[in-house]
């Protein structure tokens, strides 16, 4: 065991790891975060904490972390490079790691473009591989980017993202093996609706046996309507969501949506888990918490290991 | 070569609203290239500063040049002669010109008619893109001679984020996804492998991060 990180221990114990999500909110309401974690409590391993997501201002992902981790739910505190440089990035790492925030998602983050604030620079010092190569060195060698020795070094489980939909797709493999190269334990993959280019990925995947190297996590996310569907088809960068999946959605009477969106998330997840490689399910839930047990009830991953 | 775009005309007229007498300054060299600073675009601002200046009453005096290269303090020795005058400078150069004239006549006020904006190159005639970023520390050696420093909205030196779509960046559809223009710049020369070494966390220094940059080669100076 690298660290005392939970989500280590499940995927070391061989279970498969379930992730939960939960998005800071815009201001200071801690008690929003409560609620949304509280109701993933008993259902997944670990809960990621987004990091200004979609380049939004919001409660800090340490801060949120924090939060989580008093509640006794493991947060897996999400990282991007956009908005600090290496110092203010270390600095965070040592500050949540004494706290017990021991896991870390490493990104580079959406462009600032996107958000509520695309006059700010973007940042990006360092991009998501150095990242994860400077939490790596930090924790296993103790000693700092920039070369000096720690004093207690911070043992972070070290995650980072990979999307099996994006261009160039001939390279996505690579690119994993690159992130796997720069010391990459564990992955979470973007939203999973093209089941079968993702098995495509995969099978470049285990051709060259990265996922024997590390725990890839596939993503999903349940579609709470046919509006929801087709914005993450046509607005969201990165997504690829087939016509079968929209045609389905907008067939169904609109009170019946969000039961169909989790049928379908379910669907989704009962066949990424007999495909080999894949260690674990993250279920991003966005604004959806609620819908959580029941996905991962039906899907058999419940009830939770107790480690 | 350095790129630049005229700003509005009110803004300049805003400098210069209270002087009656002018020295309007091009440059010979990047900004005429790029048709923002050179001697017609000067012609062209001259005019439209006159007929500002007479629809609201007033006058003004517009002297005229353009020096071959503003950025040098040979070449900006020449407007010695005139300074005196003249009540301001308006430079149509590069930030380098503006500053270069500032430095030499230090008691004259100095106003930017251009936005400097990036080095770049031609695409087709008039357009330019961004091509250099001034790193300090050329990496196009090792991404197959297209730069991601520059060209990459997030400056990611080791791939593509996954905003990457069709050849495009997500920020914009104008923009090319500058890892898929270096992907299929590797698969061309078949070493495509190079893509897996990774590129380590960069030394700004050679950037901005040591302060302002300055070059002394003591063969050449004085």
């Amino acid at each position: 065991m690298n660290t005392d990180s939970v989500l280590e221990k499940v995927f070391k114990a061989g279970h498969i790891a379930v992730t939960g999500e939960c998005g800071p909110p815009r201001g200071a309401m801690p008690d929003v975060v409560k609620e949304k974690a509280e109701k993933l409590r008993g259902y997944v391993d670990a809960v990621n904490v987004t990091d200004n997501q979609t380049a939004m201002v919001r409660m800090s992902s340490f801060a949120a972390s924090l939060i989580l981790q008093q509640m006794d739910l493991p947060p897996v505190m999400q990282m991007v490079c956009r908005d600090r440089n290496r110092l203010a990035m270390q600095a965070d790492i040592i500050g949540a790691y004494s706290h017990g925030i021991n896991t870390l998602l490493c990104l580079s983050g959406d462009h600032p473009h996107f958000g509520d604030h695309p006059m700010a620079a973007g940042v990006f010092d360092l991009d998501s591989i150095q990242l994860i190569q400077t939490v790596r060195k930090m924790r296993d060698e103790g000693k700092f980017q920039g070369g000096a020795d720690i004093k207690g070094a911070p043992k972070m489980f070290v995650g980072a993202a990979a999307n099996p939909f994006a261009d160039p797709f001939e390279l996505r493999v690579a690119r994993l093996a690159k992130k796997v190269r720069a010391g990459v334990e564990f992955i979470q993959t973007q939203c999973i609706y093209n089941m079968d280019k993702f098995e495509q990925w995969m099978k470049g995947v285990r051709e060259r046996e990265l996922h024997k190297e590390v725990y890839i996590m596939a993503g999903v996310t349940p579609m709470k309507s046919v509006g929801a569907a087709r914005y993450m088809k046509n607005k969201v960068p990165g997504m690829d969501v087939p016509d079968h999946l929209v045609e389905r959605m907008a067939k169904t009477p609109k009170e019946k949506q969000p039961q169909e969106g989790i049928d379908i998330c379910v669907e989704t997840i009962q066949r990424l888990l007999s495909i080999e490689g894949v260690a674990g399910i993250h279920i991003m839930a966005i604004e959806w918490e609620s819908a959580v047990p029941e996905i991962v009830e039906r899907s058999g991953l419940y009830p939770r290991p107790q480690l | 070569m350095i790129t630049a775009e005229r700003k509005p005309l009110a803004e300049i007229i805003d400098y210069i609203d209270n002087c009656r007498r002018i020295l309007l300054v091009g440059c010979n060299e990047c900004v005429t290239v790029c048709a923002a600073g050179g001697r017609k675009e000067v012609a062209m601002l001259a005019s439209a500063m006159q007929m500002d200046f007479m629809k609201r009453g007033k006058t003004v005096d517009i002297r005229e040049m353009t020096l071959e290269r503003q950025c040098e303090p040979e070449y900006v020795e020449e407007l010695a002669p005139f300074i005196d005058q003249v009540d301001a400078v308006v430079s149509m150069a590069c930030g380098c010109g503006v500053q270069e004239v500032v430095r030499r006549f230090r008691d004259k006020r100095v106003y930017p008619a251009v936005n400097t904006q990036f080095m770049g190159a031609a695409e087709r005639p008039g357009v330019w893109a961004e091509r250099c970023h001034g790193c300090g520390n050329c990496l196009l050696g090792l991404t197959g001679g297209i730069c991601p420093i520059a060209r990459c909205s997030k400056r990611l030196m080791n791939g593509p984020c996954g905003g990457s779509s069709k050849g495009k960046c997500e920020v914009s559809p104008e923009i090319d996804c500058v890892w898929q223009l270096i992907w299929d710049r590797l698969k061309e020369l078949g070493i495509e492998d190079r893509y897996e070494e990774i590129i380590l966390a960069k030394d700004w220094r050679t950037e901005r991060g040591g302060g302002p940059r300055k070059i002394v080669r003591e063969d050449l100076a004085q």
